[in-house]
């Protein structure tokens, strides 16, 4: 277990800037949300602020690892702590998951008068429950005109996210195996796919709105289409940055097939993504 | 960058008793403010989330005061409605989190590292970001009270509409100060399960942990997988108040009543979360004291471990009168009752370890001992509104009140003071004074028990909770809680006099400060030097 050589880094001013950051972005969104435009610099600045702290809090922990500070428990510490951090997420989404299958399942026939739950219907007698919600019950609610066909952009992009996850793995077993080139090949394939995926989900996104109605605004079926997607795409983005940072770091010559844990928390977080689309597409678009 | 590997791991742990200044000879970081700043130690983290939640009980009992001098009397005396429903909400949120959850993670940061071997907690920049999450958070939280419309009103559940179409506009940064505080936990979590399975001390098998780690290993699996919910309802909530969605109108299609699962979901493992870690520390103190091992470890290991596996099961029995069906209302009443098996388990380990022990009542053993009679009556009437049929009368009535205050108070509070009483020797090399802690401790169990008690007749006889008046028959009741509400909050004024005398002096703790006491944090000096076990120690496992 212990080594005895434990790597405990000294003071560090990353963390609290971090937190000033953090907190000037949410005090910053926040008066944008309430009182309107003038919150902006605040929450800009703190945007970047915490952007700007993560690069060079990240770039400190990179340096300690090349300069061979961290030993295999350490290795250990990070692994353990990417794959909680990893659960966290998978406990985030499962909250989106399960508002949506509570409205298929319950919300919308309970409404519709089925079961033990009349008192519900008495509030709109002609309701219909259906799904995709396409007329919700109050009048003052427009629902979608129509869905998006799960057999165009979403099998695209399904094939695009899942490929990516194919060429990702390429890319780990070639580091692994020393084979730099392939690294450099199929990791910049990846981040490729990447964004070409947000740039078909950014196109989805347009006809959605234009062309279906299908709007934030538009009843449940909208806010829990653009809740699940939206929540996924930004962790796709945020995924691809961290594929980028992996790429110029692959170029940089970092990295060895004994020493590569950064790489792997980043092929964890990418097939995570992954994973959830699959469910994504099969509970949102298909089912 | 080599020069910030930790000061030499040499000498400074071997002067044993003459502690005093051992922890700053050797430290040679940024002074004065920076230092807390900048930390990365575990134990001046330890500190500052104790102190943290220390200012933090304050501010809570303190708007808990105002709330309980407008109840003494029936009618409507000192302020509005509309101010004590803000009152009532941000008592409840400053104190589940702010001064509970901060208060445990406080002491899990001390203590974790101590009783396993390690030099530091796993992750130890992640520990300051962690930390200094919650000032910025809080402070967020508290400003809401200065901004027009005032503070959240909602009560600390925030159920939607209530807290979404019918909310002041303070609610969005209210959404925003509970991210931080949720980033905070699940940060510092991550960071205490990692310590917990990495950093042990070679020879530390999981099964060798004194009850405090694996409590806390199990209470950070638990924060982990809920406050990502809460994270998510809150989201939906803002999506709900400024982007028009309908998550929780069902004119969209969505249901209010989806919040209060999406919470719940939450929200129950949320109340395991605050008292896993206090079961733990209870399972230390006894032994102690008891001088005797902890009867049944295994099976207080496993009970843990079931209470938070049923505690993702039960959740909707906080929902019993909204309307479920018949079948769900079946389910959760039998499966929350089923917890009360392994929290029995729990009770009769404690009665069992305090069975022919040779006792001493020291202050930490009197407030473990109260914890285990008085948490016991909070699981009493947990299980009496556990009983669907019988929460239709009880629900919202003092009666829940009285219970989850039972829990809460001299079930999680007093095993944190417990804690703090039993470590304070560890963490400033001198015992608390003794009197003063008897008169803290006496005073702390008469004042909650005439704040909390008469509680369940007031409930029971049909009293609603969350109102700043009531009908004429409450009034007695109401009075002497008002006047166990100001005692119980007036002797917490002795407990900050208690620490500050500890810190400033006091009678000499040697290394280990209890004559019962086993576990590794006692080997090392008192007090603790900054730095330990930067080699792990030996460890020979006692028998349980």
């Amino acid at each position: 277990m212990s080594g005895g050589s434990y790597y405990v880094p000294a003071s560090s001013k990353w963390p609290i800037l971090a937190c000033i950051g953090l907190g000037a972005m949410m005090l910053g969104t926040g008066l944008v949300l309430v009182y309107g435009r003038a919150g902006m610099p605040v929450m800009l600045v703190g945007l970047a602020g915490i952007v700007l702290v993560m690069a060079l809090w990240f770039r400190d922990v990179v340096l300690e690892s090349r300069q061979g500070l961290y030993d295999n428990q350490m290795d250990r510490s990070f692994r353990w702590g990417m794959g909680w951090f990893i659960f966290s997420e998978v406990m985030f989404f499962a909250a989106f998951f399960g508002t949506l299958f509570y409205v298929r399942t319950f919300a919308l026939p309970w409404l519709d008068g089925e079961g033990a739950k009349g008192v519900a219907a008495l509030l709109w007698p002609d309701f219909n429950a259906s799904w995709p919600l396409l007329e919700p019950p109050g009048d003052n609610v427009q629902g979608p005109s129509a869905t998006l066909s799960p057999w165009h952009l979403p099998l695209v992009n399904t094939l695009i996210l899942v490929g990516s996850s194919i060429t990702l793995t390429v890319a780990h077993e070639g580091l692994k195996e020393g084979h730099r080139r392939v690294v450099r090949h199929w990791l910049g394939l990846t981040v490729l796919l990447g964004i070409c995926f947000i740039a078909i989900q950014g196109v989805e996104y347009r006809e959605a709105y234009l062309h279906y109605g299908i709007t934030l605004q538009a009843g449940i079926y909208g806010a829990t289409f653009f809740l699940l997607t939206g929540f996924h795409g930004a962790h796709v983005i945020i995924g691809s940055v961290i594929l980028m940072v992996m790429l110029v770091r692959v170029y940089r010559g970092h990295f060895a097939p004994d020493n590569q844990f950064g790489f792997e928390a980043a092929a964890w977080y990418w097939h995570f993504v992954d994973v959830v689309w699959i469910g994504l597409f099969l509970f949102v678009y298909v089912f | 960058m080599a020069s910030h590997l930790p000061p030499g791991s040499s000498a400074q742990s071997h002067q044993l008793e003459t502690a005093g200044t051992v922890s700053d000879t050797h430290y040679a970081g940024p002074k004065g403010l920076m230092r807390w700043l900048l930390t990365t130690n575990h134990k001046e983290i330890g500190t500052l989330y104790l102190l943290f939640s220390l200012s933090m009980f304050f501010i809570g009992g303190l708007f808990a005061m105002v709330v309980r001098a407008e109840l003494f009397q029936p009618g409507l005396q000192l302020i509005q409605p509309e101010f004590f429903n803000q009152m009532t909400t941000m008592h409840g949120l400053i104190m589940v989190f702010g001064a509970v959850m901060p208060a445990f993670v406080g002491l899990a940061n001390w203590m974790i590292p101590l009783q396993i071997g390690a030099p530091d907690m796993a992750l130890p920049r992640l520990n300051n970001f962690s930390f200094w999450l919650l000032p910025v958070a809080f402070t967020m939280l508290l400003a809401t009270l200065f901004m027009p419309g005032g503070a959240p009103n909602f009560g600390w559940t925030f159920y939607a509409p209530l807290s979404t179409t019918y909310a002041p506009p303070s609610t969005t940064f209210f959404i925003f100060s509970l991210h931080m505080a949720g980033i905070s936990s699940i940060l510092g979590a991550i960071n205490i399960i990692a310590t917990i399975l990495n950093l042990r001390t070679p020879g530390m098998r999981m099964m060798d942990m004194p009850l405090f780690v694996w409590t806390w290993l199990i209470t950070a699996f638990l924060l982990i997988a809920v406050m990502p919910v809460l994270a998510g309802v809150i989201t939906m909530m803002l999506l709900d108040i400024h982007f028009g969605t309908s998550f929780f109108n069902a004119a969209g299609g969505g249901d209010p009543v989806l919040f209060q699962h999406l919470f719940w979901f939450f929200g129950h493992p949320e109340v395991y979360i605050m008292i896993l870690p206090a079961f733990g520390i209870v399972s230390v103190i006894l032994p102690t004291f008891a001088r005797k091992p902890l009867f049944g470890y295994a099976s207080m290991v496993y009970a843990t471990a079931a209470i938070a596996i049923l505690s993702f099961l039960v959740w909707a029995h906080h929902m019993f009168v909204v309307g479920l069906p018949l079948a769900a209302e079946l389910f959760f009443m039998y499966s929350t009752m089923l917890i009360s098996v392994p929290t029995g388990v729990k009770v009769f380990n404690w009665i069992t370890t305090l069975f022919r022990g040779s006792l001493t009542f020291e202050p930490p053993m009197l407030f473990a001992l109260a914890f285990v009679v008085l948490f016991t009556i909070g699981g009493f009437s947990g299980l009496m509104l556990a009983i669907s049929p019988a929460d239709f009368q009880y629900h919202d009535t003092y009666f829940v009140v009285a219970h989850f205050h039972y829990v809460l108070v001299p079930g999680a509070v007093f095993a944190i003071m417990a804690a703090v009483y039993y470590w304070l020797p560890k963490w400033t090399g001198h015992y608390p004074h003794l009197r003063l802690s008897q008169w803290h401790f006496w005073l702390s169990v008469i004042g909650v028990n005439l704040t909390f008690f008469p509680m369940h007749f007031a409930g029971l006889a049909g009293m609603p909770r969350r109102i700043p008046d009531y009908a004429l028959q409450f009034a007695d009741f109401n009075m002497v809680t008002s006047i166990g509400g100001f005692l119980f909050g007036l002797s917490q004024l002795l407990f900050v006099l208690v620490v500050v005398l500890c810190i400033r002096g006091g009678n000499k703790a040697p290394a280990k400060a209890w004559e019962g006491a086993e576990d590794l944090e006692w080997t090392v000096a008192s007090p603790a030097p900054l730095h330990t076990f930067e080699t792990p120690p030996d460890f020979t496992p006692h028998r349980h």
